[in-house]
């Protein structure tokens, strides 16, 4: 699993990314009560915005960790968004991505996102 | 001065507390070329009489609509307002609380938006309305924005029937955007020709019912079109009373309803402030701008409620709002909650109705006048004529004689070549005086 | 004998040391109002009107015959109801209101008084314009205040809210590089991070992209910052003025000199002009348009949340792009340009259907008169003197987020001070209600930590500042003290508990609907 500055998480399969955003990030905005999954087909490029998530609090983009094109968003999350909270980096996922790139250059390891967190 | 409460001595005694020596000590920071000491240019303090008399001769060189026979409408009513109305909106928690931000402290207005947005849902026939916006130009400017985000489609098609300054309003906001506007030209019964006009690249179809000139129309065909090309259908309505008598937008395929809630409730006011009413589909309701109001829990268990799906909003979202929009309508939208409560559905059905018969008994005086031509089939409370002459000049004619007859179609789109259209609306505080004196001062106008 | 009514007397009360949850969940003289929907009235009506003569059968099939879902209600129940509504709301009438950026005044009944005079409420806007000369002169005579007050030649007086107002600002700014060619190029509208939230969001709404310019340690815009951001692909910046954050930007001549030698405009969010009416004029620091907040600075009432008013004012640029209509003054009286040709050829359009808000003119124009312009600049000293007297008898409890130097009309404090007691802004705040006061603002601006945005406002006594400052005292005296409960289960004593915010936005209720089986209509 690798992780992103701005608190994304992929776990590549092959040249399938799944990704979400991490327990850190989830905390940080409270209670999810609303996520814009991409649709099937849309093309995401590194960095970019391509989901949104909405706590009471807060409204936030998340940007694609990898570059490629969606396969799939997780639809579960339209009925279901306290799953974010619950299991972020797990049944959280956000979307499946087909990778044009398998590199996790400029991605944190585990162990190197939990050092980067105690910085903050 | 009266509303300063502040003494010399609390002043000293203040200044002392901060440690400063005099109140210039906290203007520090203000750069000494923009430091002024008085106006020339403005009168000094002045007592409430003293501002009685200046406010009340500026009063008193208006015409007000109760003083004359009145026949004005193009977006603005008169209609009879309770004598609670006004008195419960100066109940000093109406007028003096603030946007319900603290839910605990601010239950009475969050139980009035649900019940409003409740009516407003239930009138126009759609499941789900906002807490208010400015008035019914800028909801419909917000509905063809919405409707853009909705459809990813980015043009606009509106019908010639829609009232001239609500389609400038509307294509002032979304141009900026990059969204395109179709107007269709005007007509009295410019619905018609909307269809026609629908293509693939439409994210919706704008009409108005009544419509501009009064004509009201069964939009349902419009809305299967709309669908049928994956737009929207945006309805607007200027006059919410209308609702009370004819088909409802939601029942007629409406996605988006668009209108002004000024008849309800609120006076003429010289055009503001007013009442934006708008309401949409439930899966739409993400996208919908301005405030919402949602029932949930205390942690009591208690039932309450508490404003909802601000993360939309600018406060929160900032450049990806929805809207920018900040402020809602509050105590107009209180002052028609109130009246639809007094009202009821008995009385806003006959409240309508005798809308409806006055203009019809107005129609029906000024269609004998020779040369005057009434053009509206189907009407409200509202109607257009052709005169003889320039309606203009007509209007100011009359307005002399302390008659005001209407609103003349150019004052609206003075390039649009209907000089000659006067347009004519009558409310249940028409009295038949009063359209007498109309039709037999427009005879000798028009001879 | 004589009979004299002994019996029922009132006396001395005895102490009784239980306090019984009532039987029926009212509470003195609160009680649980249910929805106007939930009640019988479906037929009944609290207006009595003629019965028409028509029954609308002429327009056939657009006549709508099933039920609409409008219960009516008597006068006594309506009033009652709207009433009982009233008494769970907090008002300025009740108590200091400290919210910051908002500006709380006494709403002056004059000013309602003043608006409700049939020459200036029953008027239509359409009316011929030589029957509304009185209407017109009142808005000129207000455009005239304005201008006068802020140092700006040309006033826009129909936005309709402090929002509308800056979107009306950056329309003009977008017209005036659209007439010089530089439209295509200048995409970029400059905004500090304490920005209110409307700033960027109106920037966007005109389509520009947002650049974010950064603070310096003492709270004000970083010029240096803003001077290596600035170019010939920059529109306009959008600053406040008092800041977000209560400070006067010092460098205010300079950001407004680099804002033009780089060929942008300064907009000006005219949101905290209490603390410098009378006393700065805007258009003396470089100003090219500032909305103002006629329900802030001119004590039009919040009403619960509107209605507002927004004009804005603006400088010779910009001001041939003033949106339409507006009023001059010649030889022949008061003129409604309307039409956007000649005088108007320029304008960017129209905001709104009418006028604007007539109704808050008449509000504001009261209020201005009353104050004259000695008045006001008294306003403005004691709203700075107030924040100030809170500022200096609160920084030792709490922590002031900027405490070098003074702050003007609002004192802005982090949760700094709050740190190991668990507490958090949040918390502190539904505390603050069950000693009875609002709030102050929380967590704006988005640069400090745990914001608490005071603003008393000139029209609180200093009785009142001080019954505020012993409630703030000993509450950060409890909170420090580990009294975590008071905090985390306030309020206590306020008509509802915390709401619970999480439900209602992932299953949002926004309208009452009928019960299954029922015969009402809706949906």
């Amino acid at each position: 699993m690798h992780f992103s500055k701005d608190h994304e998480w992929v776990r590549l399969d092959g040249d399938v990314a799944t990704v979400g955003i991490t327990q850190y990030a989830a905390d940080a905005l409270g209670d999810v009560v609303f996520v814009e999954t991409p649709d099937a087909g849309k093309v995401v490029t590194k960095g970019d915005g391509f989901a949104v998530v909405e706590s009471v609090k807060a409204a936030s983009d998340v940007y694609a960790p990898v570059s490629g094109e969606v396969i799939e968003g997780n639809a579960a999350l339209a009925s279901a968004p306290e799953t974010v909270n619950a299991d972020p980096e797990g049944e959280g996922w956000f979307a499946k991505i087909k990778v044009s790139d398998t590199s996790t250059e400029g991605l944190m390891d585990r162990a190197a996102y939990d050092a980067f967190l105690a910085s903050l | 001065m009266r509303y300063l409460p502040l003494t010399p001595d609390d002043r000293s005694a203040m200044l002392a507390a901060i440690g400063a020596k005099s109140i210039d000590d906290l203007f520090v920071d203000v750069p000494e070329a923009a430091r002024r000491n008085g106006f020339v240019d403005l009168p000094r303090v002045a007592g409430e009489l003293e501002v009685e008399r200046a406010l009340g001769a500026m009063a008193a060189k208006n015409v007000s609509a109760g003083s004359a026979p009145f026949f004005c409408g193009a977006g603005a009513y008169k209609h009879h307002v309770p004598a609670t109305v006004d008195h419960v909106i100066q109940r000093s928690e109406f007028l003096t609380s603030y946007t319900p931000y603290q839910p605990e402290i601010a239950q009475g207005t969050l139980q009035y938006l649900y019940e409003f947005q409740t009516q407003v849902a239930n009138l126009t026939g759609m499941p789900v309305a906002n807490a208010s916006l400015y008035d019914g130009s800028t909801a419909m400017a917000e509905g063809v924005l919405m409707a853009t985000r909705v459809t990813r489609r980015n043009k606009a098609v509106i019908s010639g029937g829609v009232h001239p300054h609500y389609v400038r309003a509307t294509e002032t906001v979304v141009h900026a955007v990059g969204v395109e506007t179709q107007v269709l030209p005007a007509a009295v019964d410019a619905e018609a020709d909307v269809i026609a006009q629908i293509g693939p690249d439409t994210a919706c179809v704008v009409v108005q019912t009544p419509n501009v000139f009064g004509t009201a129309t069964d939009v349902s065909k419009i809305a299967e079109a709309a669908h049928a090309a994956g737009a929207l259908l945006i309805v607007v309505v200027t006059e919410a009373v209308s609702m009370g008598l004819l088909k409802s937008p939601g029942e007629m395929g409406a996605d988006i309803f668009a209108g002004e809630g000024q008849s309800i409730g609120n006076a003429l006011n010289y055009g503001g402030p007013y009442v934006g009413l708008f309401a949409t589909r439930d899966k739409l309701v993400r996208q919908m701008p301005g405030r919402l109001c949602g029932e949930t829990v205390d942690a009591d268990g208690t039932r309450g409620f508490v404003l909802t799906l601000s993360t939309r909003e600018q406060h929160i979202r900032r450049d990806k709002a929805t809207s920018n929009i900040c402020t809602n309508s509050g105590l107009c939208t209180l002052a028609f909650t109130i009246h639809m409560s007094l009202l009821g559905e008995t009385g806003l059905r006959k409240m309508a109705l005798l809308n409806h018969e006055k203009a019809l008994a107005t129609r029906d005086a000024l269609a004998a006048i020779p040369g005057v031509e009434v053009l509206t089939p189907r009407f409200f409370n509202e109607f257009a004529v052709r005169l003889p002459k320039p309606a203009a000049e007509v209007v100011e004619a009359l307005a002399q004689h302390r008659i005001l007859a209407g609103v003349p179609y150019s004052r609206l789109a003075p390039a649009a070549g209907m000089d000659d259209v006067l347009l004519v609306a009558a409310t249940e505080m028409t009295m038949d005086a009063d359209i007498e004196i109309l039709a037999s001062a427009l005879a000798k106008a028009c001879a | 004998m004589s009979t004299m009514n002994t019996v029922g007397r009132p006396t001395t009360p005895n102490r009784v040391e239980s306090k019984p949850a009532t039987l029926t969940g009212g509470r003195g003289l609160l009680q649980n109002e249910h929805l106007i929907f939930e009640g019988d009235g479906w037929d009944k009506t609290g207006v009595d009107l003629p019965e028409p003569k028509t029954d609308g059968s002429d327009l056939g099939d657009l006549v709508r015959h099933d039920p609409i879902g409008l219960p009516g209600l008597s006068e006594p129940e309506t009033m009652r109801h709207y009433v009982r509504l009233s008494q769970k709301n907090h008002a300025i009438d009740l108590a200091i209101y400290p919210l910051g950026s908002c500006t709380m005044k006494h709403n002056p009944r004059l000013n309602e008084k003043m608006a409700r005079l049939p020459g200036f409420s029953d008027i239509h806007p359409l009316q011929p314009q030589s029957t509304v000369q009185g209407a017109l002169e009142l808005m000129d005579t207000l455009s005239h205040w304005l201008k006068t007050l802020t140092g700006m030649p040309a006033v826009a007086l129909s936005p309709k809210a402090g929002a509308h107002g800056e979107l009306c600002g950056l329309m003009a700014i977008r017209a005036a590089h659209e007439a010089s060619g530089q439209h295509e190029q200048r995409r970029k509208v400059l905004v500090p991070t304490s920005a209110h939230g409307t700033n960027p969001a109106t920037a966007a709404f005109v389509g520009y992209t947002v650049v974010e310019v950064a603070q310096t340690d003492d709270g004000r815009v970083d010029v240096a910052d803003l001077a290596s951001k600035l170019g010939d692909d920059v529109a306009a910046i959008m600053v406040t003025n008092p800041n977000t954050c209560g400070l006067f930007e010092r460098d205010i001549l300079e950001i407004s000199r680099l804002t033009h030698e780089a060929g942008a405009y300064f907009y000006c969010d005219g949101a905290n002009f209490n603390a410098i009416v009378g006393r700065v004029r805007p258009g003396d620091l470089g100003v090219d348009a500032m909305h103002i907040n006629l329900h802030k600075t001119f004590s039009t009432p919040h009403g619960g949340g509107g209605p507002g008013a927004g004009p804005v004012v603006l400088s010779a640029a910009l001001a041939p792009f003033a949106p339409a209509p507006w009023v001059v003054h010649d030889a022949d009286g008061y003129r409604l340009i309307e039409r956007e040709e000649d005088e108007a050829a320029q304008a960017f359009g129209r905001l709104c259907a009418f006028q604007g808000q007539m109704g808050m003119y008449t509000r504001a124009l009261s209020y201005m008169m009353s104050h004259g312009s000695d008045g006001l600049c008294q306003v403005a000293e004691d709203a700075v003197l107030n924040a100030n007297y809170l500022k200096a008898r609160l920084s030792d409890v709490m922590s002031a987020a900027f405490p070098n130097g003074p702050c003007m009309h609002e004192a802005l404090f982090d949760d700094e001070w709050l740190k190991g007691t668990d507490i958090t802004t949040l918390d502190f705040a539904k505390a603050m209600i069950d000693e009875g006061f609002h709030p102050m603002t929380m967590y704006f601006p988005l640069v400090v930590h745990g914001a608490m945005l005071i603003e008393p406002t000139e029209t609180e006594s200093k009785q009142e500042l001080d019954r505020f400052i012993h409630a703030m005292r000993a509450l950060a005296e409890a909170a420090k003290a580990g009294d975590v409960d008071r905090f985390k289960g306030a309020p206590f004593h306020a008509p509802m508990k915390r709401l619970d915010e999480t439900r209602a936005a992932r299953t949002p209720v926004l309208r009452w609907t009928a019960p299954e089986g029922s015969n009402i209509a809706a949906e």
